[in-house]
């Protein structure tokens, strides 16, 4: 289970952002997924209640924002169903994966002093 | 805000980040891939379940002496045994014991090539990843190419169980295949319509290490790779030691 050490890995992307800001709490965190990260939001989410205790993120909610898979053909644009050949069925082109691979902090609340 | 002075009460503010949370592990990995590039060295991180014929592919390859120097990294929760099989074949190879980590990542694979004698002057390193078709799709360990092994024994599903996998896999080698006329409900026509919903443009190559059958394809697309990076970094070779990957 590799959710862990993505985990870790935000933690310490949020701890060193929250330094940089002076903030001493952060409220909440949004993390984008796609559909073919690899990535079960499932086994995410409690892997961060688990690291999230005595860390800068103990008060803080983690939303995640699922990004479907989406393929369109790598030279028409076609999209593609769900489920179907990943080759254009007009111009027999590859498809490319458009959107669906993400795994991105996107956002964090925090609370910075208002100097 | 205090009302009285406009001293700072704080406040939640939302800070647009927008970054790949595994950018450190991105980081590592391109400069892996710039070591194996400047030495000239082609890196495949080779994946599959446990018991896919990872090792017994690359005893194989030593075997076909087609490649002049083949070194290798295996990753294993807890042992030491396939580095320990690749040795006795032949390839110099350093163990990764990852302990609970299921994957690779591209720092283990830098430490690795510290234990790993004279890598520079190999032609080919492969990297054994952990036996897992999950996670290590997720890690870039600075390799040139992604091979995934697929046994026929697993059936014909598993490519659209594990679509992640296969979607990042250059090549799909299928092995055991002379167990096919056992398996009454496996054959190469469905796993490849399977392959076919999960990759885009698949390459396929069906061997067996047991029986040799295929095992010329497999070394022909190494051949193939390797050149076609020579090509594209031709200044990288000028620090390698020898001409060319015949023996």
């Amino acid at each position: 289970m590799h959710e862990y050490s993505i985990i870790q890995a935000l933690m310490q992307r949020v701890e060193a952002e929250a330094r940089a800001h002076g903030a001493s709490t952060v409220g909440r965190i949004r993390i984008a997924l796609g559909e073919l990260s690899g990535v079960d939001p499932e086994l995410l989410a409690s892997a961060y209640e688990v690291f999230r205790e005595r860390s800068i993120c103990a008060g803080a909610g983690m939303e995640i924002r699922a990004v479907p898979a989406v393929w369109e053909c790598s030279s028409c644009r076609r999209p593609l169903a769900r489920g179907e050949r990943l080759r254009c069925p007009d111009c027999q082109s590859p498809a490319r994966l458009a959107s669906g691979d993400e795994i991105v902090l996107e956002q964090i609340e925090m609370e910075v002093a208002d100097v | 805000m205090c009302d009285t002075c406009g001293c700072g009460d704080s406040e939640m503010v939302p800070i647009e980040i927008q970054e790949r949370i595994l950018s450190g592990n991105e980081r590592t990995a391109r400069h892996n891939r710039e070591h194996f590039e400047a030495a000239g060295v082609f890196a495949v991180n080779l994946m599959g379940s446990p018991g896919s014929g990872k090792t017994a592919v690359l005893e194989a390859t030593a075997g076909a002496r087609r490649w002049l120097r083949i070194g290798a990294m295996s990753g294993d929760l807890a042992t030491d045994n396939d580095a320990e099989r690749l040795r006795k074949a032949g390839i110099p190879a350093a163990s990764i014991t990852t302990g609970s980590a299921c994957h690779l990542d591209a720092e283990l694979v830098h430490k690795a090539l510290h234990e790993l004698e004279d890598w520079r002057s190999l032609d080919l390193l492969v990297i054994e990843n952990v036996g897992n078709l999950v996670c290590p799709a997720v890690y870039d360990l600075g390799q040139a190419e992604n091979a995934v092994a697929l046994s026929v024994t697993e059936g014909v599903d598993k490519p659209l169980k594990y679509p992640v996998m296969f979607r990042k896999a250059d090549l799909v080698l299928i092995t055991k295949t002379d167990l096919l006329p056992y398996l009454p409900g496996v054959s190469l026509e469905a796993l490849m319509e399977n392959l076919e919903r999960v990759m885009p443009d698949p390459r396929v190559i069906p061997l067996s290490a047991l029986t040799g059958e295929g095992m010329n394809l497999w070394l022909d697309w190494l051949e193939e790779r390797y050149r076609a990076r020579e090509v594209l970094a031709p200044a990288a070779h000028r620090h390698h030691g020898h001409e060319s990957v015949h023996a």
